[in-house]
C-alpha cells in the first residue's frame, strides 16, 4: 500500500525515468518527501521552474525519451508556462508534474493556487488534474502514453496537495498498457497515398526533399538519407531538422527559409515536386504563401493531420509515422525502378543539379567566405571554429538571435538529435539549461551552447545548478553587446533607430561572474587566438568554460527572406545584395 | 458556409473548455454551442456551428478530432440532417391588439405561449435556427423584452448515426 507520493515516486521509476528537473514548495512537499525517501531516480534541483522545463527538455532533444518537470503549485507552475510552450511548440514530449492547493482549498484563491490546467491549455497536448488518489499510477501512464505517441508534446498533470498524504494508502499496480478510445494517433500511411506518392516523385525532373523535426523526432534520418542517395535528390532541412540529413554530404542544400541558404531556398522556389517530410510550412520557411514554390506538387508526410494543408495545400497528403512511411515510400519506389529502369529522368536531374551547383557557387555559403572582413571576429568564424574543435559531433544547443541563426548555418550538422534550439516559440534563456539537459544525458560528450549575452542572462542562475552537478558544458558567447537580431530588423526596417536594444555600459564581468560561480571565464578579442582558445576551453573536460568571444557587432544574418509579400527566391544576400 | 459540428465528447473535466479553447486560441467562430449529456454517462453530446470557407472548416475538424477528449465528430451539413433550435421569449402584450396579434404570429409559426402574464407573453418555439430568427423578425412591432435559445442540437437523417 501507498500514498499518493510514493505512488507518483514509484510510477516514475516503473516508467524508466532517469532524470526529474524540478523545484521544491509547499503543494508538492509529500511527493518531495516520498522522492527522498524511496526513489532511485536522480532529482536536478535547478534555480527557476523555466530552467527545469528547459533541461528537461534538452535531455529530451538529446536523448528522444521524455522529459519529467516537478514543480510546486502557483508560482512554481506559472515559472513553468514558458518552458512548456517552448515544448509544445517544437512538439516534444514531457510530463510536468504540477503541485496543487488541496481539494477542499480550490476555487478559494488559496495560498499559491493558479489554475494550471486552464493556464496551460493551449499550449499542452493534453492535461489532467488528480481527483482520486487511486488514479495516480494509470493517469501518469497515460500522460507518458499521450505525451511520446502521435505528434508528441507536452502533458500537465495538476495534483493537489491531498492526494498525495502520506496517512492515506491504497494499492499500487502500474498498467503494462493503455486503451484510451478517444485517442488513436495513426500507425501507417495509406497504401494508395502512398503508392501515387512514388509515382508522382518518380515523375520528377527537379526534385526536392524538405525535411523538418518530425524526421529527428520520428526517428527516421537514416531512412530518409536512405531514400534520398538510392534517388540522388537534394535534400533541405528546416531550423528543426537539422542533423536529419548529414550536413557535410554533397546533395545537402543546407536549411531552407528566411535565413535558408540561398541554393535551399532557390531549388525549392524552382522545384517541380517537392516531398515534404515531417515539417510542417512554418511562416519562416514558406515567405509569403500565395508565392510559395509556384510549379511544385507537393507530398506531404506527417503523423498530424493538421499540419497538412494548414498554411500550403499539399497535392498529395500522407498522415502517418515517418518511419513506417518512409519504409512503404522507399519499397512503392524501389519496385517502380524494377520494372521502370529509366526512373527518374536522369537527364533532367543531371540538368538540375548543374543548376544548383551553379547557385551554389554564385553565393552558397559554404562554398567560399559569404561574410565581411573586419579587424574584428566574425560569428560564422566562431562556429567554424567550434565545428572543428568538436570535430563536428557535439551536441550545440542555443538562445534566440543572431547566434542561433550563425549556429544553424555553419555547424554542419552530421547526425541528428546534435542541434537544440527552441524554433517553434523562439525562447531566449532555453540555451543553457538545455545544454545542462544534454550533458546530464551524454556526460562523456561536448557540450556547447551558443549563445549572445542577451540570452544567457535570461538563465544564467543555472551557473549555480552546474555547480551543484558538476556539469561542464562549454558557453560560446557570440559577445556583440546588442540584442542582435532586433538591431538587425532596426537596422533593415527603422533606419537604424536601435530602440532599447542597447544595454549602454550595463553588462556584467562575465570573466568575474565565472569564478563566482566556480567555473572558467576567459575572453577571446581576436582571430589569431580564436581556435586555440576553443581547443583549450574543451580540453578542459570537467570544467564549465565560458567563451566570452567579442565580435564584430554590425555584422548581420544573411541570406534573409525579403518581406512582406516576397517569395522563397527573394532574399537579401548582404546589406546590399538582393536576388 | 455555415456548418453544425456534432461531436462525442468525453465527459470528463475540462473536456468543453479545450472545445470551446481552441476556437478562441485559433480565432475561429463560434455562432451557437449546444451541449448535454447523452443516453451514456461517460460521454456528452456537443452541437456546434460555426462558419468559415472549406480550408477553415477543415482545419476546425482536424483540429477538434486532436483533442483527447474528443471521441467522435460528424459535420452533419455534408449530409442531410435534422436541426432544432429551441427558444424562449418574453414579448410586452398588453391591450386586446397587441395580444392578438402575437398570439396570431405565435400560430402561424406554430410556437405555444407557456406563459401568460397580464402584460408578458412567454413563447416557445422550436425549429431551425432560421426560422427562429423569422420569429424574432415578424415580432419586430411588439416589444420584445428577453430571447433565450439553446443553440443548435442537430442529428443525421436516416440509418447514419455518431455512436460509438
Ligand atoms: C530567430 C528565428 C529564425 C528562424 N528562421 C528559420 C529559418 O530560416 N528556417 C526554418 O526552417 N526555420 C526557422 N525558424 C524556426 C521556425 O520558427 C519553425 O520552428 C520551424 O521552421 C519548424 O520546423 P519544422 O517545419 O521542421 O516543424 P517542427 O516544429 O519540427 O514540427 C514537426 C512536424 O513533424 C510532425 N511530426 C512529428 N513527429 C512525427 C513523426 N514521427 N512522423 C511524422 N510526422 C511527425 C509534426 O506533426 C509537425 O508537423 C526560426 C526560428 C527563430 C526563433
Ligand atoms: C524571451 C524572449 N524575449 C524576447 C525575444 C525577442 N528577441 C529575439 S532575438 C533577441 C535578441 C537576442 O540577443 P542576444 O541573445 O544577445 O543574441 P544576438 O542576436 O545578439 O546574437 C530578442 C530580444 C525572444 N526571442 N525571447
Ligand atoms: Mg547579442
Amino acid at each position: 500500500m501507498l500514498s499518493g507520493g510514493e505512488m507518483i515516486a514509484r510510477a516514475l521509476e516503473d516508467e524508466g525515468v532517469e532524470f526529474i528537473f524540478g523545484y521544491p514548495g509547499g503543494a508538492v512537499l509529500h511527493i518531495y518527501d516520498a522522492l527522498f525517501k524511496a526513489s532511485k531516480i536522480p532529482h536536478v534541483l535547478v534555480r527557476h521552474e523555466q530552467a527545469a522545463t528547459h533541461a528537461a527538455d534538452g535531455y529530451t532533444r538529446a536523448t528522444g525519451k521524455p522529459g519529467v518537470v516537478l514543480v510546486t503549485s502557483g508560482p512554481g507552475a506559472t515559472n513553468a508556462v514558458t518552458g512548456i510552450a517552448t515544448a509544445y511548440m517544437d512538439s516534444i514530449p514531457m510530463v510536468v508534474l504540477s503541485g496543487q492547493v488541496a481539494s477542499h482549498l480550490i476555487g478559494e484563491d488559496a495560498f499559491q493556487e493558479c489554475d494550471m490546467v486552464g493556464i496551460s491549455r493551449p499550449i499542452v497536448k493534453h492535461s489532467f488534474m488528480v481527483r482520486k488518489p487511486e488514479d495516480i499510477p494509470a493517469m501518469i501512464k497515460k500522460a507518458f502514453h499521450i505525451a511520446t505517441t502521435g505528434r508528441p508534446g507536452p502533458v500537465v498533470i495538476d495534483i493537489p496537495k491531498d492526494a498525495t498524504r502520506p496517512d492515506a494508502k491504497f494499492e499500487y499496480v502500474y498498467p503494462d498498457a493503455v486503451k484510451i478510445r478517444s485517442y488513436s494517433p495513426a500507425q501507417r500511411g495509406h497504401t494508395g497515398q502512398i503508392k501515387k506518392a512514388a509515382r508522382l516523385l518518380l515523375s520528377a525532373k527537379r526534385p526536392v526533399i524538405y525535411s523538418g523535426g518530425g524526421v529527428v523526432q520520428g526517428e527516421a534520418s537514416e531512412l530518409l538519407t536512405q531514400l534520398a542517395r538510392d534517388l540522388n535528390y537534394p535534400v533541405t532541412n528546416t531550423l528543426m531538422g537539422l542533423g536529419a540529413y548529414p550536413g557535410t554530404d554533397r546533395q545537402f542544400l543546407g536549411m531552407l527559409g528566411m535565413h535558408g541558404l540561398y541554393e535551399a531556398n532557390m531549388a525549392m522556389h524552382n522545384a517541380d515536386v517537392i516531398l515534404a517530410v515531417g515539417a510542417r510550412f512554418d511562416d519562416r520557411v514558406t515567405n509569403t504563401v500565395s508565392k510559395f514554390c509556384p510549379g511544385a506538387k507537393i507530398i506531404h508526410i506527417d503523423i498530424d493531420p493538421t499540419s497538412i494543408s494548414k498554411t500550403v495545400q499539399a497535392d498529395i497528403p500522407i498522415v502517418g509515422p515517418v518511419q513506417s512511411v518512409l519504409t512503404d515510400l522507399a519499397e512503392q519506389v524501389a519496385q517502380m525502378r524494377n520494372k521502370d529502369a529509366e526512373l527518374p529522368d536522369q537527364g533532367a536531374l543531371e540538368r538540375w543539379w548543374q543548376q544548383i551547383d551553379e547557385w551554389r557557387a554564385k553565393h552558397g555559403l559554404w562554398s567560399g567566405r559569404r561574410y565581411g572582413e573586419s579587424e574584428m571576429i566574425m560569428p560564422q568564424q566562431v562556429i567554424e571554429s567550434l565545428f572543428r574543435a568538436t570535430g563536428g559531433n557535439a551536441y550545440v544547443t542555443s538562445d534566440v538571435g543572431q547566434h542561433q541563426m550563425f549556429a544553424a548555418q555553419y555547424y554542419r550538422f552530421n547526425h541528428p538529435r546534435r542541434w537544440i534550439n527552441s524554433g517553434g516559440l523562439g525562447t531566449m534563456g532555453f540555451g543553457l539549461p538545455a545544454a545542462m539537459g544534454a550533458k546530464l544525458a551524454f556526460p562523456e560528450a561536448d557540450v556547447a551552447c551558443v549563445t549572445g549575452e542577451g540570452s544567457i542572462q535570461m538563465n544564467i542562475q543555472e551557473l549555480s545548478t552546474c555547480t551543484q552537478y558538476n556539469l561542464p558544458v562549454k558557453i560560446i558567447n557570440l559577445r556583440n553587446n546588442y540584442l542582435g537580431m532586433v538591431k538587425q530588423w532596426q537596422d533593415m526596417q527603422y533606419e537604424g533607430r536601435h530602440a532599447m536594444s542597447t544595454y549602454e555600459d550595463s553588462l556584467p564581468d562575465f570573466i568575474k561572474l565565472m569564478e563566482a560561480y566556480g567555473h572558467v571565464g576567459m575572453q577571446v578579442r581576436k582571430l589569431d587566438e580564436l581556435d586555440a582558445k576553443m581547443e583549450e576551453a574543451f580540453a578542459m573536460k570537467d570544467k564549465l568554460v565560458f567563451l566570452d568571444i567579442f565580435i564584430d557587432p554590425m555584422e548581420h544574418v544573411y541570406p534573409m527572406h525579403v518581406a512582406p509579400n516576397g517569395a522563397m527566391k527573394d532574399m537579401w544576400l548582404s546589406k546590399n545584395e538582393r536576388t | 458556409m455555415r456548418r453544425i459540428i456534432s461531436i462525442l465528447l468525453e465527459n470528463e473535466p475540462g473536456a468543453l473548455s479545450r472545445v470551446v479553447g481552441l476556437f478562441s486560441q485559433r480565432g475561429y467562430n463560434i455562432e451557437t454551442l449546444n451541449v448535454a449529456p447523452t443516453e451514456d454517462a461517460t460521454l456528452s453530446r456537443l452541437t456546434l456551428t460555426t462558419i468559415g470557407d472549406d480550408r477553415t472548416i477543415e482545419q476546425i475538424t482536424k483540429q477538434l478530432n486532436k483533442l483527447v477528449d474528443v471521441v467522435k465528430l460528424v459535420d452533419l451539413t455534408e449530409g442531410a440532417h435534422i436541426e432544432r433550435d429551441l427558444m424562449l421569449i418574453k414579448v410586452r402584450a398588453s391591450g386586446g391588439a397587441a395580444r392578438d396579434e402575437v398570439k396570431r404570429t405565435t400560430d402561424i409559426f406554430r410556437g405555444q405561449i407557456v406563459d401568460v402574464g397580464p402584460n408578458v407573453y412567454t413563447i416557445q418555439l422550436v425549429g431551425t435556427g432560421e426560422k427562429l430568427d423569422a420569429f424574432v423578425a415578424a415580432m419586430a412591432e411588439a416589444e420584445i423584452l428577453e430571447v433565450v435559445r439553446s443553440g443548435v442540437a442537430g442529428i443525421a437523417r436516416g440509418e447514419k448515426v455518431l455512436r460509438l
